[in-house]
């Protein structure tokens, strides 16, 4: 259920983030999300992508530092308090999210948003336990 | 004033015979009391016998700071470690620190050669002192301290650090004498621009600058800012600590102690001796020391040497400004760094062998700066910044633990150091001293 994520490391030097993306772009690899996070000198992308494998070979073949994270993609309903549901699941829980992002494309009327979990197996279980839609692997590359 | 008057102004064919007397005897002393170098000289086929005159030095085997390190603590010595008075430990390029120790008389001898050297740079009896040259394990201020009190100066012993407070007292106890690094007194010309005060109204009138490198530019600049003499003074504490040599008020080389430390010159690659006036590494031998005597030790430093008599009556030697290292040893701050240590605790935080490069800068008149380049490999990367952000953090406490200056770390991206034959450059110097 949990979906991979590209995370990169890039120095803050300018046109490192057009890099990235045209050589994905050239092999045919789609970016569905996308995060930056940036502190005074680096800053680390984080991808969601049709293509994992692919994208992750192309990157370290450009001396790119690259690795796979596993996240968890939900769908949330769009409107007000759609997020806060799904938070207030997790916050009952206890369940501490690194990090999280909105998906760029919609396939339905409900947003998607990526979850970084300090603990994925717990999070998704209480997720699914909470009837919360995961986003599958195959419905990823499916988009 | 000329301090000791009898041996720095003697003729130089009776400070040949004092030499020639004292060789012998640091020889016989050392073979007899010091099992490293007995091993030493039986290896290159010397006994003590015969060693008959200074020029017989040629014969002897020289000395490394290896030589320290893998005999650390006490084998190279030839006193008993209960004769010692005073230690002072230093950190070494890998492993083992280095440590010297004096005897009692290691400490007259080293305030009588302070007291020549202040005396040198153009101190008088009743003139006051400033020493911030940092106390403590580097011998810089203690050194001072010692030839200051031989003198009957008075001591403002600031140590390092604290401008503004440096600066105050400096305008209120009127000392004509600074000791301090070079770029330290640039440094503190910008503070007290800062705190209203110009530097050309200070009463420092001679300044004894060493322990890192600068050059004739930054002297004239000094000169200019603060109206003083700005004189260099040369020692290792491999050797003695500061007090090796010093520049009197012509600033033409500085009078290296030749009775107590005698000078060579030679070709690092050949070990022969270089004539006069050209460059090489300078060797020294310490020819009184009892705790820890050096023979024919490489300092590292290059330098040449001028055997003519100054117009200030002294007859030693003098040796000009060092003008580089046959190392990669990089002085910061007074503190030497060796690119090695780094490596060491790089190497020592588990599963990193990553590409490095050290950068040092100065900016105009603020002290040097040290950062530390890491390419990020897969082993280092996360996709959480947290957890790079601790890995900068623990890389820079390891390195300010054992070098005690403080460091940034950067990560990079791999392969971005730049890489010459294979070798990845490791220090870049961008300070214009």
């Amino acid at each position: 259920m949990k979906i991979t994520q590209i995370s990169v490391f890039l120095e803050n030097k300018k046109g490192r983030l057009y890099e990235v993306c045209s050589l994905l772009g050239k092999n045919n690899v789609n970016i569905y999300a996308l995060t930056i996070a940036e502190t005074e000198s680096f800053g680390v992308l984080r991808i969601v992508v049709d293509k994992s494998d692919l994208a992750v070979k192309v990157l370290k073949q450009n001396n790119f530092v690259a690795n796979i994270t596993e996240v968890v993609a939900v769908e949330v309903a769009d409107q007000p308090g759609g997020l806060a549901a799904i938070l207030k699941i997790l916050v009952n829980n206890d369940i501490s999210v690194e990090y999280m992002y909105g998906f760029v494309e919609k396939f339905s009327d409900k947003a998607i948003l990526v979850f970084r979990f300090e603990d994925t197996d717990k999070a998704q279980k209480v997720l699914i336990g909470n009837d919360i839609k995961i986003v599958t692997k195959k419905e990823i590359e499916d988009l | 004033m000329i301090w000791n008057e009898k041996i720095e102004t003697m003729e130089p064919r009776a400070l040949k015979d004092i030499q020639s007397d004292r060789l012998k005897k640091l020889v016989a002393y050392i073979y007899k009391n010091c099992s490293v170098y007995k091993k030493k000289f039986d290896d290159a086929k010397i006994t003590p016998g015969q060693i008959k005159s200074i020029d017989d030095i040629k014969r002897l085997p020289f000395t490394v700071k290896e030589d320290m390190r893998d005999n650390y603590p006490y084998g190279l010595f030839s006193a008993s470690p209960k004769d010692l008075v005073e230690l002072h430990v230093s950190s070494g390029t890998t492993g083992n620190p280095t440590l010297v120790g004096y005897t009692k008389d290691d400490i007259k001898l080293w305030s009588d050669v302070m007291a020549r050297t202040i005396c040198c740079a153009g101190a008088e009896p009743g003139d006051t002192i400033q020493i911030a040259y940092g106390y403590g394990l580097f011998t810089g201020g203690l050194g001072f301290h010692y030839g200051a009190m031989e003198m009957g100066l008075k001591i403002i012993p600031t140590s390092s650090g604290q401008t503004s407070r440096q600066l105050k007292i400096m305008r209120d106890f009127s000392p004509r004498i600074l000791a301090c690094t070079p770029s330290y007194c640039l440094y503190m010309a910008d503070e007290a621009r800062d705190m209203g005060l110009n530097p050309a109204d200070s009463s420092w009138k001679i300044g004894i600058f060493g322990a890192e490198p600068w050059s004739a530019s930054m002297r004239k600049e000094i000169q200019q800012i603060w109206g003083m003499l700005a004189t260099d003074v040369y020692g290792l504490s491999e050797i003695i600590g500061p007090g090796v040599a010093q520049e009197c008020k012509y600033q033409d080389g500085l009078h290296i102690f030749s009775d107590v430390f005698f000078p060579e010159i030679i070709d690092p690659k050949t070990g022969q001796e270089m004539p006069p006036g050209k460059d090489g590494e300078l060797v020294i031998t310490t020819l009184t020391k009892q705790g820890i005597p050096l023979i024919r030790y490489c300092t590292r430093d290059v330098a040449s040497i001028n055997y003519e008599k100054c117009r200030c009556r002294r007859t030693s030697p003098r040796i000009s400004k060092i003008k580089g290292r046959t190392d990669d040893m990089i002085i910061v701050r007074g503190i030497n760094v060796f690119p090695s240590q780094i490596e060491h605790v790089l190497l020592g935080i588990e599963g990193t062998h990553p590409h490095y490069q050290i950068i040092v800068d100065r900016q105009a008149h603020k002290l040097d700066t040290v950062e530390v380049l890491v390419e990020v490999d897969e082993k280092i990367f996360s996709d959480e910044v947290k957890k790079l952000h601790e890995f900068e953090e623990r890389i820079k406490m390891e390195i300010e633990g054992l070098l005690s200056i403080g460091v940034k770390v950067t990560l990079v991206e791999p392969k971005t150091i730049q890489r010459s034959e294979g070798k990845a450059k490791r220090v870049i110097d961008k300070r214009i001293l």
